[in-house]
């Protein structure tokens, strides 16, 4: 099932691998707002407004259940279902115990789980019991009946059910069900709970850990994964250990707060010494809490997110900003307010193959006058992938090496260079100084050679790991020490150079089994392609499906073999007292059906967008109430009265992001040229559109021109008793390269998740006009 | 029949039916052919694999460059995701080196100017290191209501999401670790 995704368009070769699924007779389901290329190549397509997937996924939670289509096996022993809940969890109205309107948050600890006498939590594996999680689940989406689901999605009724009955299908331990979904689904102010109701639905299906199971995100850029699992985030640092914030003075409460009790992450202190090791070297030592202080503490429940870094921006509390690969004048939201936000700055350095509408925000083409602006800009010229060495982590969490084929065009360079020459620059700078400015970064361990060129080889050598006083590489995260003998930068990759081999560079093709590739590249972590597989095997050990082999335990070598490396150590056998739940990243190691982690609730709820059409059918809650509204001046929303047409955004095969890339691509730029905004047949006879006429969309952010593209592919939607009109438009254009066109971000709202804070640039209120 | 064969055995097996063409087409001439089959741009030149910038399936893909040029790149055969196939953006990746817009020395935009300036490495990276330091001697909080916390709020990092790791590495590494940026964000929160 794809939802919120469109691969056939923006992940063409992963479609490859759907099509050989569909020719050996697998389904293809596709939900989107828009009949995409995708929709056109699968079995069932669903019409769903944006916005609204939490009742979508709910009512196929509440059929699943109703038929009892899960394999009760699986649910029991692997997924949390037969937890209690304690007694002060409630649901009401929209809203879940522990509610604060003043600050717009819960007290999670309301959510918890009852435990006996000796801290362990309360199971009933007979699932009866009224306050276990599955109970719960059942209850809460009891109120997702088939027409009141299809009444706000605006889904038609058979093929809802057809859907319902067929990916419920997937229940079966014989079968699989995957799903797919990329910034469809996480771009919505319930953008991390639809994510969460696709993994209840996986998990309440068996359908996690197993081959082809899953829930798949389809990654938009080449290494989104790897900066992520590199923390280039303000509340992580690398392999998601957290970060420190002001209630953790010492390194002792920091790591106290973020080490459970149980599971795999009791490692952590582990890890976390031996990346302040990989920071500070001899400068992390244990009298002095391995160099703690010298890492930077955020505000406790400060959020500095990309939204509230434009809300600062904007405010005038931002003197500089570095830019490396990245173009928020184009992929932010609002981005009308973004360009002002920029005015403020003192200086701002941009880092980019091509000159981005970013770092020419001061330009006349850009609407402004360049004699007010203050801004100092300095655009440093990057290479490209290939004119440079390095690795990339895909979807698949595969780190793939890139080799380099020729040198850097003109005077461009690597990004490794110029973060290397900086660093040189500034411990320069800083060298004589004693300040308490001064002292982190003179403590900064930066030793990559003694020239401005830096050898990538030891910085691979530094995220694999390393013990500190023979340099040797350890051969994977199992042994680093808390003790600060070991430096590592980032666990999770801890392993990829063991010895002399680079494990990413490796090009052995052969299929290992399952299509895992064991041999090819590298997979973090410890070459796992398949994570939390010890579900591929039931309780005992055996395949649920001969078809579908992850690993299983093989009484004869006393191990678990197949196609896969074991999650956890392989001799640990199905009766091992120390070790039986898959879900081992979790401190009771199951599978979270019921999380108190989220922000605005254990069990995903339907909330309407920031700018709705309908009020919420579900309760009287309209909006997500965990969700926090920023600066004023930015989050400016729009009524139905004044903007009746849904909207939403997307993407094309030719371009990719911001376009910066793309359309300065003589080919890619011919091939789509203009910018242009998808309309209804219906919605352009009612408003006397004619293909390729000028328009204007208009939202209470502002107005852009696109070209009308009039499709069938829309449709006009019956949402509670009324009609609404819902267009698109692709987000890649600006006024810079070949082929040039309007901002779409400049009509988005400035509002975002209440867990991430992704903007909600998948559904907003607009009006369209012939220009 | 069905025949089983690789993809490179089925490069060599076309290749081999060309040639025979060939030679029927000019005449058995063997010096013509040599001379003809000499002028592929890449006959001499060894591919180098690397992975498309674009997306996150992850293809692979074969350059083949000169000293100062690319002249061709084709999908990887060898690979096991996109087995030689490509999309648009992949297909045309050459172009990201041969694009007559791409920016190749340093540039410099002043207070109230409206127009660049080609400047020297030297005089770019002296800049930034001297803005990053100014600001952040300014807006460096060593202390938070008693808690030590060494941070720097007035100087925000954009950026990453298609550089390698080991840049990712080096970029936290300096602007968290290194130099105490609380703002530190890219496209994944996008």
């Amino acid at each position: 099932m794809v939802i919120g995704a469109n691969p056939a368009e923006n992940h063409p070769i992963s479609f490859r691998w759907i099509q050989k699924a569909l020719d050996k007779g697998a389904t293809l389901i596709s939900v989107d707002p828009r009949y995409t290329r995708t929709s056109q190549m699968a079995n069932i397509y669903a019409q769903l407004r944006s916005g609204t997937d939490i009742a979508f996924i709910g009512g196929m939670i509440n059929y699943v259940l109703q038929n009892e289509l899960y394999p009760k096996d699986y649910v029991v022993h692997y997924t949390n279902a037969a937890h209690i809940v304690a007694e002060t969890y409630s649901f009401d109205d929209g809203l879940f115990s522990g509610y604060d309107p003043e600050t717009r948050s819960y007290d999670k600890s309301q959510w918890a789980f009852e435990t006996d006498e000796n801290g362990n939590i309360k199971r009933d594996p007979t699932l009866q019991h009224p306050r276990c999680v599955f109970q719960l689940l059942k209850k809460h989406y009891s109120r997702y009946d088939v027409d009141t689901v299809c009444n706000v999605t605006g889904t038609d009724k058979e093929t809802y059910l057809k859907i319902c009955e067929i990916y419920g299908s997937t229940g079966r331990m014989d079968k699989a069900g995957t799903i797919l979904y990329a910034m469809g689904g996480t771009q919505h102010t319930v953008g991390s709970q639809n994510i969460r109701a696709y993994a209840i639905l996986q998990m309440l299906l068996g359908n996690i850990g197993i081959q082809g199971g899953g829930v798949n995100a389809l990654r938009g850029e080449s290494n989104v994964q790897g900066s992520t699992d590199f923390a280039l985030l303000y509340h992580d640092t690398p392999g998601y250990m957290g970060m420190p914030t002001t209630v953790d003075p010492t390194y002792e409460d920091f790591l106290n707060r973020i080490t459970p009790k149980s599971g795999f992450k009791t490692n952590f202190p582990k890890f976390f010494t031996s990346l302040l090791k990989c920071y500070y070297g001899d400068n992390a030592r244990p009298d002095n809490e391995f160099g703690y202080q010298f890492h930077p503490k955020i505000t406790n429940g400060k959020n500095y997110s990309f939204l509230r870094m434009f809300d600062a921006m904007y405010r005038g509390e931002i003197e500089g900003l570095l830019l490396f690969g990245s173009n928020p004048v184009i992929g932010g939201a609002n981005t009308y307010k973004l360009q002002e936000a920029l005015g403020n700055l003192k200086w701002m350095v941009a880092v980019d193959l091509f000159e981005t509408e970013t770092s020419a925000f001061w330009q006349k083409a850009a609407g402004k006058d360049p004699a007010s602006v203050q801004t100092e800009v300095i655009f440093l010229p990057a290479c490209s992938s290939y004119e440079k060495e390095g690795s990339v982590t895909n979807s698949g969490r595969w780190m793939q090496y890139r080799w380099q084929a020729i040198k850097p065009k003109g005077e461009s360079k690597p990004d490794l260079e110029i973060v290397h020459m900086l660093a040189r620059r500034l411990k320069d700078l800083y060298k004589n100084e004693d300040t308490p400015a001064a002292r982190p970064i003179n403590a900064l361990y930066w030793n990559y050679g003694d020239s401005d060129h830096p050898d990538i080889d030891l910085v691979c050598r530094e995220i694999n790991g390393y013990e500190w006083e023979t340099k040797k590489q350890v051969s994977g995260f199992g042994e680093l020490k808390d003790d600060g003998s070991t430096a590592c930068g980032n666990w999770i990759y801890s392993g990829f150079y063991p010895g002399d081999e680079n494990l990413a560079k490796r090009r052995d093709n052969k299929d290992t089994g399952m299509g895992n590739f064991l041999n090819w590249a590298y997979a973090w972590p410890a070459n796992r392609r398949v994570i939390y597989n010890r579900a591929s095997a039931d309780p005992t050990g055996k395949p649920w499906s001969k078809d579908r082999i992850g690993i299983y335990w093989d009484e004869a070598q006393g191990k678990w073999v197949g196609n896969d490396v074991p999650d956890f150590v392989a001799t640990k056998g199905p009766d091992d007292p120390t070790f039986n739940d898959p879900f081992i990243m979790q401190p009771d190691g199951k599978g979270a059906i019921f999380s108190a982690a989220m922000n605005e609730g254990p069990f995903p709820e339907h909330y309407e967008p920031y700018e709705n059409p309908i009020k919420n059918v579900f309760s009287s809650v309209n909006l997500n109430p965990a969700v926090q509204l920023g600066d004023k001046a930015l989050n400016t929303a729009g009524d139905i009265s004044k903007y009746p047409i849904i909207a939403t955004t997307y993407r094309v095969s030719e371009h990719w992001q911001s376009g910066i890339m793309t359309r300065n691509v003589p080919w890619l730029a011919e091939l789509m040229p203009y910018m242009y905004v998808e309309i209804s047949e219906e919605l352009a006879k009612e408003k006397g559109i004619k293909p390729k006429d000028e328009v204007i969309i208009s939202t209470a952010r502002g107005e852009i021109k696109a070209y009308a593209m009039i499709t069938k592919r829309f449709k006009p939607y019956k949402i509670n008793g009324k009609t609404f009109h819902h267009i698109g438009m692709p987000w890649h254009y600006g006024y810079k390269g070949i082929a040039t066109g309007e901002i779409a971000n400049r009509l988005t709202p400035h509002i975002g998740d209440a867990n991430s804070t992704i903007p909600e640039y998948k559904a907003f209120l607009c009006d369209i006009r012939r220009a | 029949m069905e025949m089983n064969i690789t993809r490179r055995q089925f490069l060599k097996l076309t290749g081999a039916v060309a040639a025979t063409l060939a030679v029927v087409e000019l005449g058995f001439d063997e010096k013509t052919v040599k001379a003809k089959s000499g002028e592929l741009k890449i006959s001499k030149l060894k591919p180098t694999p690397t992975i498309c910038p674009y997306c996150s399936v992850g293809c692979g893909i074969l350059v083949y460059a000169t000293e100062d040029d690319v002249v061709y790149t084709e999908g990887d055969p060898d690979h096991p995701i996109n087995e030689g196939t490509l999309c648009s953006k992949g297909t045309t990746v050459r172009q990201v080196y041969t694009s007559p817009n791409r920016i190749t020395k340093p540039m410099y935009r002043a207070p109230y100017s409206d127009k660049w300036e080609e400047v020297s490495w030297e005089f770019a990276l002296e800049k930034v290191a001297k803005n990053i330091k100014e600001s952040r001697d300014r807006g460096f909080i060593e202390k938070e209501n008693g808690v030590t916390v060494n941070r720097v709020d007035n100087i925000a990092y954009l950026g990453g999401a298609a550089l390698d790791n080991e840049e990712c590495h080096l970029l936290q590494k300096l602007f968290r670790a290194g130099l105490g940026l609380s703002y530190i964000e890219h496209q994944a929160r996008i």
